[in-house]
């Protein structure tokens, strides 16, 4: 099947190794043909709706419009913000003042899904239980969405959006043990990591607290932003905490990758600033299940 | 915050005409502010600033320093009563000061607004090791980082991300690029 893809930016940046590796080789192994939207650009992500609204819809609306000159049903958006900033834009385009901005929309424009969203369908979850070689035995993860592809529901068309379930069915459906835990739509500060990053460190520093106290030994996330926030900084964090955390942060597409056996799983994992390998060697996860090599943080 | 009442009384119009947010809807229930997750860091709370554009308490509300701390969470539109979109006034309220060049108590969050958009009108996507760079310069952090020694532990963390494969040297060069500058122009 061939569907529409939008990348983003990070996808080429900090979240190239891991999480867009991980996509395209489960994309590829589930036989999903992403093809990317010629010539995209930046949708503005939280710079533009800040300080300069109109950009952000004309910018975000564009690239719906660039999607649509594909032939394909569906456009999947790894990135939660560019997905929140594109259903944005598809509804402000829609509206009674839609003449306001440079930029119109034709009648036809694709479905826009987050891609952990697409991969939780029945369909696609009967199609993950295929594949599923090495069960996530033991595994006792949560799973954190943060804020974009949930909120406002209006907007992101998300189901539960208090207490979603997407990635719960997914991980589930690999084996792992899912925890139950209060703080799956919290936020955890964005980009605020650079401008205000005492504030991050407490709203993460929650997270973590409250992912150990109900027994989670890793975090599951679906947002490239959480996974910055959640896992390049955490030494820094639990200087602030006075507390060890020790926890890994997984994208859902590497958990994907790791239980359906398809190449490159470890190695995407090892991309992470914070050691996430040696978890799941202890739990005879991996392939080679020889200790990992550990990269220290420098 | 405390400051003679000097109401003008145009304000509401002039927010709610880049609306409609419905902030004269808000009857101060507080669901805003109790969801908020970073009330701690706030000099006003969220149903503050909606009471005070309510009552056209402008310069209270563009010098306050909670347009500039809220993340964007949504949580406070998403579970507002009255359907009042307070992020998105939030919003509103931010480009209004940014616009209006209205000094901040801290000015960083603005900053890296701006940084980003130059960034991406000069790349048209972002390139996030300059726009790094870039902000820690114009914001004024280097000094500051430098001396506290947070600045070892960034630098450190660009050459892990470097190692990783995280961050690319060059931007990439697209045909987006025009498009976006185009945009940004104003
Ligand atoms: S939740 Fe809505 S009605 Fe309640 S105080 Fe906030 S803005 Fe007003
Ligand atoms: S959008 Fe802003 S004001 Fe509203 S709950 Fe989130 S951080 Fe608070």
């Amino acid at each position: 099947m061939k569907v529409s893809y939008y990348p983003g930016c990070s996808l080429e940046g900090t979240a190239k190794s891991d999480y867009a590796e991980s996509l395209h080789a489960i994309a590829k192994a589930f036989d999903i043909q992403l093809e990317e939207v010629r010539d995209w650009h930046c949708c503005g992500a939280s710079a533009a709706h800040s300080i300069n609204h109109r950009a952000s819809i004309e910018l975000a609306g564009n690239i719906v419009s660039l999607s649509s000159k594909l032939p394909h049903e569906d456009l999947l958006v790894p990135c939660p913000m560019c997905f929140n900033r594109l259903k944005t834009a598809v509804n402000a385009l829609k509206e009674a003042r839609a003449e306001q901005y440079r930029v119109q929309l034709g009648d036809e424009i694709p479905n826009i899904w987050g891609f952990a969203e697409y991969f939780s369908t029945p369909d696609m979850l009967e199609q993950i239980i295929q594949q599923v070689v090495k069960p996530l035995k033991d595994l006792k993860v949560v799973c954190y969405y943060g804020c974009m592809s949930n909120r406002p529901p209006e907007i992101t068309g998300a189901e539960d959006h208090e207490n979603p379930q997407i990635m719960e069915r997914i991980l589930d459906k690999l084996g792992a043990t899912v925890l139950d835990w209060p703080y799956k739509t919290d936020c955890c500060g964005a980009s605020m990591v650079l401008s205000k990053p005492g504030i991050v460190h407490v709203l993460v520093g929650k997270l973590y607290d409250m992912a150990r106290r109900v027994g989670a030994d890793a975090v599951v996330v679906s947002c490239q932003m959480c996974h910055m926030n959640l896992d390049m900084y955490q030494t820094q964090i639990e200087t602030t905490w006075e507390k060890k955390f020790d926890l890994p942060i997984y994208y859902f597409s590497e958990l994907i990758g790791l239980a359906c056996g398809i190449k490159g799983a470890e190695k995407w994992i090892s991309k992470h600033i914070t050691e996430s390998l040696s978890l799941l060697d202890r739990l005879g996860l991996l392939k080679s299940n020889v200790t990992p090599q550990v990269e220290a943080v420098a | 915050m405390e400051s003679a009442l000097k109401p003008d009384f145009q304000f509401l119009d002039e927010v709610e005409s880049h609306g409609p947010f419905e902030a004269a809807a808000c009857y101060q229930c507080r669901k805003c502010t109790n969801g908020c997750p970073v009330t701690f860091a706030m000099d006003l709370y969220p149903d503050q600033v909606i009471r005070k554009v309510i009552l056209g308490q402008k310069d209270d509300v563009l010098r306050c320093s909670t347009i500039w701390v809220c993340a964007t969470c949504e949580t406070c539109t998403t579970r507002c009563p009255n359907d009042v979109k307070i992020a998105e006034i939030m919003d509103c309220l931010k480009e209004m000061a940014a616009r209006q060049n209205i000094p901040v108590p801290q000015p960083q969050a603005r900053i890296l607004h701006q940084t980003f958009l130059k960034n991406i009108r000069r790349h048209g996507r972002v390139f996030e090791g300059e726009l790094m760079a870039e902000y820690l310069i114009t914001s004024g952090q280097l000094m500051p980082k430098f001396k506290d020694g947070t600045l070892m532990d960034d630098m450190k963390l660009g050459i892990n991300l470097l190692r990783k494969g995280k961050m690319p040297v060059i931007p990439k060069i697209h045909k987006g690029r025009k498009f976006v500058s185009e945009i940004l122009k104003d």
